[in-house]
């Protein structure tokens, strides 16, 4: 177990060194930086002003000089300071983490608690003219780009209510600061949920199938204890597996939802410090996300290993 | 006794309906003006800034020596109104400004406003201060300035080369606030420090800028609102549907396109709305360096093809204007009357006679029919250059030209021009005051770092210095017109339209007036109000 533990951990440390090989290069393989960008924008350009400014941020060094500069900040969590706004980066990361994390959770729980049940009815009725329905709703949640669904959500409620559920920072009552993440989770948790039933509902049919549902069936047990009992716990597995991939996809979801919805979460802040080529925020910011999932990935090994004995006795 | 009792209540309803009427227009103390801001701007400090997304935000903590009259619609040397200059002189050979200052005028530090603020803010504008600006777009409009000298504290005075009466069109720009020596211009990126009606609170990019009146204004009484709130939503739809909504009191200055105006006015019909030229130009930028558009003729084809009106029809719905490097009139000042204009090729009403002759100049040149010139048409990944960059591709088919999009995101757009790694661009030209000498010495003189296409003509360089040095405004605009018609008799860079863009506001915000002649100066926003 010593033994597996070691490894991984070896292996999780060299995959975050090339994450951050990889982050740093990209970013400079992207042609202009923000002296360019900030030059541009002013239509003109004076190469002793470029020079100083790129001196000034550091940008002229050689790229390894750039590149230790940066990762033994990482290190001692110093992240260095935002080319743009000039204000520390951590303070600048830190307090949109929570916005989207809320965001992504009320996606996933958007997910799961719509698309588990209607993909078990679907199963259950299969061939119905509800399981039809059904399926033409996840077929066009699957379908519907999540930028034009959070337009035609804003558009509507304007059109319905003379309302429109975008960020308030300080909502005055509980609708608000419900619609204010519920609505927005909503569109973008559609295509999730949608692709979570289909799945429940395929998973759930080939359960359905099998000898141990017609024994149950033939013991006498109820058509609800068969299917939730029975056949759910059984097809659930896969489901869960996609709800954990979804979760990692939903970050690109969420910058359009964040841009339509208007919410100054991370994943839209990151969109714009990578447009701005603010390197000190989109680095540090893509390196934090890598060693998140990289961590959580080791401790699932671990646990893994902790449950499964075929696994920590193999080496 | 009846009319007596008849002429009593009449009376009385006079006095009622004209003390309503009174009360009405009154403008009425507080409130916070929403407004939606269209993108994050880099920083705070307008004098590294080159986009309005700065001057509108922050133009309210800030104070000019002279503005333009924040109530008339056309920027013009008659509205020129003094700030925190109380007076102006000329010196009797017009080579000396010199400004009288107003006393008691704070900083929103509570330190005092005196002349050496002044002199520190233009020094830093000449690049002759200790202290650098990071980016100083605007240095070439006080090229003609000697130098700045102060005379007491309130009392300073701008040396000129020679005589340049637009100085003061300059100075008035909303480009050109003074800075306080005591705060460095990193501070000013960050923390804005003004004089002006409103005071800095915060500025959390990507999500919102904050300002809060500043009780101690040197304008008593102003400003009426509370504060003023942008949050910025850099997606177009979301915006606007939130202005509907009435999430917002006003929209971004001249943001909303023509046919977006249409769907405002259904969906919110008692909006405002204004619809005002904003004196940026789309044009065409040749790359007269390198074949196949060294070839003069080449370079007149191009300029007789353009069918101006069917862009104007196409992207604007009719609403815009055709003319040369100034404005047009009537909002523009100084741009060629309609039968001068009509006189330059490709600006006549016979688009057939043009492009027939367009063809012959082709054919001059080697091709025709049979044998087409492919050219790569270059512009930035943006809708306004993009939308226009595809009409004129489809323009160039009718004179034997094919043209093949070539688009290029913002950070590369200006270096790839500046290495002249083109062929032929389509680009946008702002004009932040309605001025020849701003234009003329930006765009076209010889070594300009804006004058793209490299145009050199020392002729009409001459020309430009007489025009400048010009104090009779009658004799100086036809001076003007001939400078602008031999700009595009030349090629220099074909002028193709001047777009116009609305801006909306709620039915209960008083005091707006969105200028009609420039895009970036009519935002201090202190004697704006809200009547709820």
């Amino acid at each position: 177990m010593f033994a597996y533990l070691v490894r991984r951990l070896f292996l999780m440390l060299v995959t975050l060194f090339g994450i951050s090989i990889v982050i740093f290069l990209l970013l400079r393989i992207v042609p202009g930086n923000i002296v360019d960008i900030l030059f541009a924008a002013a239509g003109y350009v004076d190469p002793a002003d470029k020079a100083n400014l790129e001196k000034e941020l550091g940008i002229d060094r050689p790229l390894i000089v750039q590149y230790w500069h940066w990762i033994s900040g990482f290190l001692r969590g110093d992240f260095g300071y935002s080319y743009v706004s000039e204000k520390p980066a951590l303070q600048e990361i830190l307090p949109r983490i929570p916005i989207t994390a809320r965001l992504a959770g009320l996606a996933l729980l958007f997910s799961a608690s719509i698309g588990i049940p209607l993909g078990v009815i679907s199963a259950v009725k299969q061939g119905t003219r509800l399981d039809y329905f059904l399926r033409v709703v996840s077929l066009s949640g699957l379908s519907l780009p999540s930028f034009w669904l959070g337009l035609l959500i804003l558009t509507a409620s304007v059109a319905m209510f003379g309302q429109m559920p975008i960020f308030n920072p300080n909502p005055q009552t509980w609708l608000e600061a419900f619609a204010t993440y519920a609505v927005p989770a909503a569109a973008v948790g559609f295509r999730s949920a949608a692709l979570t039933m289909r799945i429940t509902r395929s998973s759930m049919l080939e359960v359905l199938r099998q000898d141990y549902i017609r024994t149950a069936r033939a013991k006498g047990a109820s058509e609800a204890a068969v299917n939730y009992h029975h056949a759910l716990k059984n097809a659930v597995l896969p489901v869960i597996t996609v709800i954990g991939i979804e979760a990692a996809f939903l970050i690109g979801g969420l910058i359009v939802t964040e841009t339509v919805f208007n919410i100054p979460g991370v994943a839209r802040f990151l969109v714009e410090a990578i447009r701005w080529r603010d390197y000190p925020i989109v680095q540090n910011l893509v390196m934090l996300i890598a060693v998140v999932v990289v961590v959580a990935n080791f401790v699932v090994d671990m646990l893994y290993a902790v449950f499964d004995p075929r696994i920590r006795y193999t080496d | 006794m009846r009319s007596v009792w008849a002429l009593a209540a009449m009376a009385a309803l006079s006095v009622l309906t004209a003390s309503t009427t009174t009360l009405a227009g009154e403008p009425k103390q507080g409130g916070t003006l929403r407004m939606y801001h269209r993108d994050s701007p880099a920083n705070a400090s307008i004098l590294e800034g080159a986009t309005y997304s700065v001057n509108v935000p922050f133009m309210g903590v800030f104070n000019n020596l002279v503005i333009y009259d924040q109530h008339i619609a056309q920027n013009s040397p008659d509205t020129l109104r003094p700030e925190l200059a109380e007076s102006w002189s000329w010196s009797s050979d017009n080579k000396k400004l010199t400004f009288k200052l107003r006393q008691a005028v704070k900083w929103h530090d509570g330190k005092p406003f005196t002349s050496a603020d002044v002199k520190c803010s233009f020094d830093l504008l000449m690049g002759k201060s200790q202290q650098k600006l990071r980016q100083n777009p605007r240095k070439a409009w006080y090229s003609e300035v000697n130098e700045i000298t102060t005379s007491g504290d309130f009392e300073v005075s701008f040396d000129l080369k020679r005589p340049q009466p637009s100085l003061l069109a300059m100075l008035a720009s909303g480009y050109t606030p003074v800075y306080p020596c005591h705060v460095s211009p990193a501070d000013m990126r960050t923390h804005p420090i003004g004089t002006g009606p409103f005071k800095f609170v915060e500025f959390k990019a990507n999500e919102s800028i904050k300002l809060t009146r500043n009780p101690d204004y040197w304008k008593k009484g102003l400003p009426h609102l509370d504060g003023i709130e942008y949050t910025i939503i850099p997606n177009r739809s979301t915006a606007i549907l939130a202005f509907v909504a009435g999430k917002f009191d006003m929209t971004f200055p001249t943001h909303i396109t023509i046919p977006l105006l249409k769907d405002i006015k259904s969906q919110a019909p008692n909006a405002t709305c204004v619809v005002e030229p904003t004196n940026v130009s789309t044009n065409i930028i040749v790359n007269s360096s390198s074949a196949p558009f060294d070839n003069v003729d080449i370079r007149r084809a191009v300029a007789l093809a353009l069918d101006r009106k069917a862009f104007i029809d196409i992207l604007f719905e009719g609403q815009g204007d055709i003319g040369g490097t100034m404005l047009p009139p009537p909002q523009g000042i100084w741009g060629m009357p309609k039968d001068k204009l009509e006189t330059i090729p490709g600006y006549g009403r016979d688009l057939n006679a043009n492009r027939e002759e367009a063809k012959k100049l082709m054919q001059k040149a080697g091709y025709g029919p049979d044998k087409h010139l492919a050219v790569k048409v270059s512009t930035r990944n943006i809708a306004e250059y993009r939308d226009p960059a595809v009409i004129l591709i489809d323009q160039l088919k009718s004179i034997y030209i094919d043209g093949e999009l070539d688009v290029v995101e913002t950070a590369n757009w200006f270096p790839k021009v500046a290495r002249k790694d083109y062929m032929l661009g389509l680009n946008l030209t702002g004009n932040s005051v309605d001025d020849p000498d701003q234009s003329f010495y930006e765009n076209y003189s010889c070594g300009s770092e804006r004058n793209y296409t490299n145009y050199c003509n020392k002729e009409i360089e001459k020309l430009f210095d007489i025009q400048s040095q010009e104090t009779d405004l009658a004799k100086r605009r036809p001076l003007v017109w001939d400078i602008d018609k031999k700009l595009q008799e030349d090629v220099a860079r074909p002028i193709i339209f001047h777009a116009r863009a609305g801006t909306c506001w709620q039915p209960y915000v008083k005091g707006v007036t969105i200028m009609s002649n420039s895009s970036y100066n009519g935002f201090r926003y202190e004697d704006l109000w809200l009547d709820k």
